[in-house]
């Protein structure tokens, strides 16, 4: 490369860089999601352009249904996941310093390293007819025969919570570990109480946070597969799932791809809500 | 609420008692899993039956322990060849990324950024039917008109591997961008300055330098590929990787025999996360 100048050298080194990330993209992610969109608005037959996927959509109760409940669950499920995590977070950040803060902090984190499939195995053992909590209401008394706990909308939330805890968690920690305490005391002495400390000073400071543990969360509920289907058996209703029938099962990929897109564009829009309504960026948030 | 405000007693007894359960809620599931593997019955619930080994070690009679279960056994070795080649393509992909994105300035760089991040708020089954529907369409196409076999491009491993490349690659990027944006540049210079070429500089400089994030994101890699289920399972053929395989036993109703599994898995991937926390600290 001796005699190349320096700014060609860059050139050349940038181009080189751009490769492997153009084709990353290009190739799996924007060539096959626009497949996808072809896919769905194409006649298999004689390959005319159609709607009738996505009528089909909107005529069939079942999948629009399906689409709506995926949609208010996974939201149910990301508020829940945020009131449960936000005390949690906030004792690790504020009230625990040095090393016992480091143990905790695993102590939430390690639970999420092992599959997901492991972690949802676990609640069907917790849960299920023959089932410890099960067997503990009746020892104690307080259920006279075996208790069905799984299959329920309740179960699934359980799961979809559990699932997605530590992508709260998180980001909650990282924005509160910021807040200076002396903030928060300066609001004690100016005479507020917990309540008033908490929504003037904490939750304003940590909605970066809360904004980007919940769009993580929202998403991970919304394209989870594991927990609605093992956990709410057959009647479960989960959009992932109509999915996956229709490209596995059924084999009518039109129809999967329109499903898929209408996914797609729930998310973004729900997202984009998101970060409009809090004024935050998204590669701020996600980066 | 924090130390310096004193609170309370009740306060304080209903937020301690708040997190005592949350952690219960954290660790049930994973401490009962690991519990009925040590069941001496068929079924991974109670009665309990005693305690046996055998669904670890057991190779006779109607049990099968998880070292004899060769289907189980086969399905870890499938995930774990597929969860290294998957790491050794994202993090060589996320390293270049790493560099274009913290040392160059070009057009449409903002633009790039927020496809790089892309992946990491499409849903899985998603990402896994879309490079499905893309991957047949060539494969047809090669077929119908070259007539050319491209058995690669069906469902099958080679497809899982591009599948979880595809959003794995994000997340090593963040990791291993974050360090460079924290490194000293004037390192780099002074290599120059001593004659090395650029290439040099960041082989010998930069890049050990990278070394703990790179191992870090090779771990994390690793552990997203090896559990990937979402879009694994919307991409695999014939050959069950570990997760499918033991959703396909869960559905159908197992012995305790996934619980031993499941107690491997336990150890294994909290062996990675304590290696990768040890690491973080020390950088």
């Amino acid at each position: 490369m001796g005699n190349l100048g320096a700014n060609a050298r860059l050139k050349l080194g940038l181009w080189l860089l751009l490769m492997p990330l153009g084709l990353w993209l290009l190739l799996l992610i924007i060539l096959p999601h626009f497949e996808l969109l072809i896919f769905s608005i194409t006649d298999p037959e004689d390959g005319a352009f159609t709607f009738e996927f996505y009528f089909e959509f909107f005529t069939e109760p079942l999948y629009w249904r399906t689409f709506l409940r995926t949609a208010v669950m996974s939201i149910l499920a990301t508020i829940l996941t945020l009131i449960i995590a936000f005390p949690v977070a906030f004792y690790i950040a504020k009230m625990l310093k040095g090393r016992s803060k480091g143990i905790v902090f695993a102590m939430c984190l390690i639970p999420f390293w092992v599959s997901e499939l492991v972690r949802t195995f676990g609640w069907m053992i917790l849960l299920r007819e023959s089932g410890v909590i099960s067997n503990f209401l009746q020892w104690s008394g307080l259920a006279a025969g075996p208790v069905e706990l799984l299959y329920t909308d309740a179960t699934i939330m359980l799961g979809l919570v559990y699932s997605s805890m530590l992508f709260m968690v998180v980001p909650l920690v990282s924005t509160l570990d910021s807040l200076d305490d002396s903030y928060i005391e300066a609001g004690y002495d100016l005479g507020g109480t917990n309540w008033n400390v908490i929504r003037e000073i904490v939750i304003p400071h940590a909605i970066p946070g809360i904004v980007s543990g919940c769009i993580i969360v929202f998403m991970l509920s919304l394209g989870n597969y594991l927990t609605p289907v093992l956990l709410g058996g057959k009647d479960s209703l989960w959009f992932t799932e109509q999915i996956y029938t229709q490209f596995i099962t059924r084999f009518n990929w039109e129809q999967g791809s329109a499903f898929g897109l209408l996914l797609l564009v729930l998310s973004s829009l729900i997202v984009w809500l998101g970060l409009k309504a809090s004024g935050q960026s998204f590669t701020k948030t996600m980066g | 609420m924090i130390p310096s405000i004193t609170q309370s007693r009740r306060f304080t007894s209903i937020y301690n008692s708040y997190l005592v359960a949350f952690f219960i809620f954290l660790a049930a599931p994973l401490i009962v899993v690991a519990v009925f593997s040590f069941n001496d019955s068929m079924f991974p619930s109670f009665p309990w039956g005693g305690f046996t080994t055998d669904w670890f070690f057991s190779n006779q009679g109607e049990k099968t322990g998880i070292f004899f279960d060769s289907e189980l056994l086969g399905s870890i070795g499938l995930s774990a060849g597929i969860a290294v080649v998957t790491t050794v393509l994202a993090i060589s992909v996320a390293c270049c990324n790493a560099f274009l994105f913290e040392r160059f300035d070009f057009p449409g760089k903002a633009f790039l950024y927020i496809l790089t991040l892309l992946p990491l708020v499409i849903p899985g089954v998603l990402l896994g039917v879309s490079i499905l529907v893309f991957s047949s369409e060539i494969a047809n196409y090669f077929e119908d008109t070259w007539l050319v076999e491209l058995e690669f491009l069906r469902p099958g491993l080679t497809l899982v591997v591009i599948g979880q490349f595809a959003f794995i690659t994000t997340i090593c990027t963040l990791i291993i961008a974050a360090r460079l944006k924290k490194f000293d540049r004037t390192l780099e210079e002074a290599a120059l300055n001593l004659g090395a070429s650029p290439l040099m500089a960041v082989f010998t400089i930069t890049i050990p330098y990278l070394k703990p994030a790179i191992i870090g994101a090779a771990i994390v890699s690793f552990l997203m590929s090896f559990e990937n289920f979402n879009t694994t399972f919307m991409l695999v053929g014939s050959d069950a990787p570990l997760t499918v395989a033991m959703f396909e036993r869960l559905r159908e109703g197992s012995t305790p025999v996934l619980n031993a599994i499941s107690v491997l898995l336990m150890l294994g991937s909290g062996l990675l996360a304590l290696i990768n926390i040890g690491m973080q600290k020390k950088s």
